[in-house]
């Protein structure tokens, strides 16, 4: 890639982690927080995906 | 008792607006996908480059910053999202087209889409049955993305297979958090504009499979 299209991602991305940053600012002081057993119900269909990902790297090997 | 049938009628007018929403999203979603698969059809047939993918997620990401949440209340709200898709797709046509001169390449693409097809559904399933609030998931989220777009940042300029790798990795899990995110805040009416609400789906399928192809083209020594 050429040094100019490598600066033009790096700035679009920089862009994006501002915005990122302010939602994760305003998630942080108004989202809701999480209740016993919250992220044990988000751990599980995450690990599933893991596994799949996982299935499909050995699939195409 | 006046006030308690107020509340029991308020609650499933909720649940009716909740519905409308999701289907309309699911609608439109299908429509910009079907929209995103032409233009990336378009895209290969003319051989569009490589770089017209950084040219065209950069222009999406600007609609899709500036202009997508001032119109998203009106109906140029539609046409904007369709051009966002429609970008968004003639850059995955550079990019599959790339792909294809690969040994493995079809293979490779066509497993990325199922995979993605069976993450988005799966995890929407379990986000509508088990109607949980997945919202609380929001600020872990989005400081996830600012960890996997700085490790990107530097990755452009290093260049290292590892870091693509991990990057592809955390936005693939970061994605499917926000699958169950976004369709958690429909069904619980956190979101009631079902044009953000397709823009934030369509995003996390968009980059759940350019992750999952770049995950299986490194895996697969192509």
């Amino acid at each position: 890639m050429d040094l100019f299209l490598k600066i033009i991602a790096a700035a679009a991305m920089g862009m994006m982690v501002f915005y990122a940053w302010r939602a994760y600012q305003q998630w942080q002081e108004h989202g809701p927080k999480a209740a016993k057993g919250d992220w044990q119900a988000v751990v599980l269909p995450l690990a599933l995906v893991a596994g799949l990902v996982i299935l499909l790297i050995a699939m195409v090997r | 008792m006046a006030n308690t049938q107020y509340s029991v009628l308020s609650g499933a007018q909720g649940t009716i607006s909740a519905n409308k929403v999701l289907k309309n999203t699911y609608m439109l979603l299908s429509a910009t996908l079907g929209f995103s698969a032409i233009t990336a059809v378009i895209s290969m047939s003319l051989a569009l480059p490589g770089w017209m993918y950084l040219v065209s997620v950069i222009g999406a990401m600007v609609m899709g910053i500036f202009v997508l949440p001032r119109t998203a209340n009106s109906s140029a709200g539609i046409g904007v999202i369709f051009a966002i898709t429609g970008l968004l797709g003639l850059g995955l046509g550079s990019i599959l087209t790339m792909y294809l001169a690969l040994p493995k390449g079809p293979e490779i693409i066509a497993t990325a889409f199922a995979g993605t097809g069976i993450i988005f559904l799966g995890l929407s399933g379990y986000a509508l049955t088990s109607k949980r609030d997945f919202s609380f998931m929001g600020g872990f989220l989005f400081a996830g993305i600012m960890v996997v777009f700085l490790a990107a940042i530097a990755n452009i300029f290093l260049a290292l297979p590892a870091l693509a790798l991990a990057v592809s990795a955390g936005i693939i899990l970061l994605m499917s958090g926000f699958i169950l995110f976004d369709t958690s805040r429909i069904i619980n009416g956190g979101e009631t504009n079902y044009i953000m609400a397709t823009y934030g789906l369509y995003l996390s399928l968009f980059n759940i499979f350019i992750s999952l192809l770049q995950i299986l083209g490194i895996m697969s020594d192509d």
